[in-house]
């Protein structure tokens, strides 16, 4: 495969959903309002796939329905879903929505990134390697890897 | 070769606690108090280590630098940063050791390389790097006897080194026995024994074949289901604790051979370790590290739900199926505010326990004994 060849050349895409409407509540400093699927999602739809011009949200690769959290046990679990069950992506775009919501969120907060159920070929390696954070520390100090995912992330703020 | 422990799974009875952290006068359980908030690096803390005279504590982490601590005005003072050790590595510090005579200090880091530092001239310089492994390294042991050290890397591979004379070390072997990373190694407290945990769920045990100056694998303990973060000895050597990913604390046992208990067969010539008890459902999260204190052999566990907890063996234990209780936990505003990656028993002190967290801090605890 050439470097300029993508593995999924013809992915679906999908619509993107209405912003979320805030409400006179949210606005209000004295209502505490804690932090919804929803809103973990808007920090996560428009990270850029690494491969096409398009966001995680276009590419259904992040669903609010996929999405957990528990704010009593300050955990928060996401879901994706690789458009090609071999895609090699995969990890690099786990790794884009950890550091993603490890930017965004509080420190409080257990933050899980996981492949679906059966919608990888290598789905268990893969979720071992997102969740040991010592190799995601690791990572996150390779200068050409933070790059890329910078830029996957950046295309989106 | 594999021996598969049948292992025991005690669900131990959970002690209640008082919710509130004000120590009130009458309290007779067995509690962990907050001593001191050693605060100043910027980022997670990875690891620390006391020096065996117990009078400086080693700390590092994500900012690159390695911070000396030690009190204020003799023994009894407040623990202060004394040195501050910046220009020996380029990447996150994971750990620390100090070598058995005190006078070296070992810094593992993630920029493939392992420092030795030493106070010759009078202050903390670096005056040797062991260079060899391929990424990050993640562990770094002295052993006894202060003439061997290893280290471990996610290159998969164990390396020993050898002091050769001063500032001289040399690779004596390359032990290529896991199939992922190596997360930890430690040494044996009296034999020369080396011990290696890895992300491929296994525990394996190494010894110099003097035939042909290798490394040989004596015995490989698997249980485990997940990443095996960390592994401690107890003061006698014939038993190890061990902690992972799974969330569960297991405690292995050594069958020499020719045991009276029949495990393993008539002409073992290794040793045989077998599980003989696996703490489930009190961690929540990944267990990062394990701290076995040859004092008053009580075990501390470093937790991903941000909890140091503290075990003791009951008193009328089986030595074959042994059962450990929580006896003591940091929750509460005293601890952690976020996973806690490092626990470290105070070599003189009974009962004095560091850790080291990703909030970073370090926090100095005493462990205080409940009253019958």
């Amino acid at each position: 495969m050439s470097p300029d060849e993508k593995e999924n050349r013809n992915p679906t895409i999908h619509k993107r959903i209405e912003d979320r409407e805030i409400t006179p509540e949210e606005l209000d400093d004295s209502v505490v309002d804690e932090f919804d699927c929803r809103e973990i999602f808007d920090l996560i739809r428009s990270i850029n796939d690494p491969e096409h011009p398009l966001s995680l949200e276009e590419l259904n690769v992040v669903e609010e329905r996929l999405i957990e959290v528990d704010n009593k046990r300050n955990s928060i679990d996401v879901m994706f879903t690789p458009t090609i069950p071999h895609c090699s992506m995969a990890t690099l775009i786990g790794l884009c929505i950890r550091v993603q919501l490890l930017r965004t969120l509080p420190p409080r907060f257990k933050v899980s990134v996981k492949i679906s159920p059966g919608t990888h070929a290598t789905e268990e390696a893969i979720n071992k390697q997102l969740a040991d954070k010592e190799r995601v520390a690791a990572a996150l100090e390779n200068k050409h890897l933070i790059k890329v995912i910078n830029e996957c992330i950046c295309k989106s703020n | 070769m594999l021996f598969e422990p049948y292992h025991l799974t005690y669900v131990l009875r959970l002690i209640e606690f008082p919710k509130h952290d004000i120590p009130f006068a009458d309290c007779k359980q067995p509690k962990l108090q907050l001593v001191q908030v050693l605060s100043g690096h910027r980022g997670r803390v990875w690891n620390v280590s006391w020096h065996p005279g117990g009078n400086i504590l080693a700390s590092c982490g994500e900012d690159k630098t390695i911070r000396l601590w030690g009190t204020e005005g003799g023994p009894e003072g407040k623990w202060v940063v004394k040195t501050s050790l910046t220009d020996g590595h380029e990447r996150t510090i994971r750990e620390v050791a100090w070598s058995p005579c005190g006078n070296y200090l070992a810094s593992a880091s993630f920029d493939a390389t392992t420092a030795i530092w030493d106070k010759k001239s009078g202050t903390w310089e670096c005056n040797a790097t062991l260079e060899g492994h391929e990424n990050e390294i993640k562990s770094v042991s002295w052993a006894k006897s202060g003439q061997l050290l290893a280290t471990c890397s996610r290159d998969k591979t164990v390396w020993v080194w050898e002091i050769a004379e001063e500032d001289e070390y040399e690779c004596a072997a390359v032990v290529n026995a896991h199939v992922q990373d190596v997360k930890k190694v430690v040494w044996h407290p009296t034999d020369e024994i080396l011990v290696s945990a890895s992300y491929d769920n296994s525990i394996k045990m190494f010894r110099n074949d003097p035939a042909d100056d290798d490394w040989s694998c004596i015995a490989t303990l698997t249980s485990h289901t997940s990443t095996v973060w960390s592994i401690a000895f107890d003061r006698t050597g014939t038993r190890l604790a061990s902690v992972s990913d799974d969330g569960t604390l297991k405690i292995w046992r050594v069958y020499l051979p020719g045991n009276g208990e029949g495990i393993g067969l008539p002409d073992d010539i290794d040793p045989r370790w077998k599980c003989v008890c696996t703490i489930v459902g009190l961690h929540s999260r990944s267990i990062y590290d394990v701290a076995w204190c040859h004092q008053t052999d009580l075990i501390a566990t470093a937790c991903g739900d941000d909890v140091v907890r503290i075990f003791q063996e009951c008193p009328d234990s089986d030595p074959h199926q042994p059962s450990f209780n929580l006896v003591a936990s940091s929750s509460g505003v005293n601890g952690h505010h976020q996973d806690v990656n490092a626990v470290a028993w105070h070599p003189t002190i009974p009962g004095l326990l560091a850790s080291a967290s990703d909030d970073g801090d370090v926090k100095l605890w005493k462990f205080l004994e409940g009253e019958l």
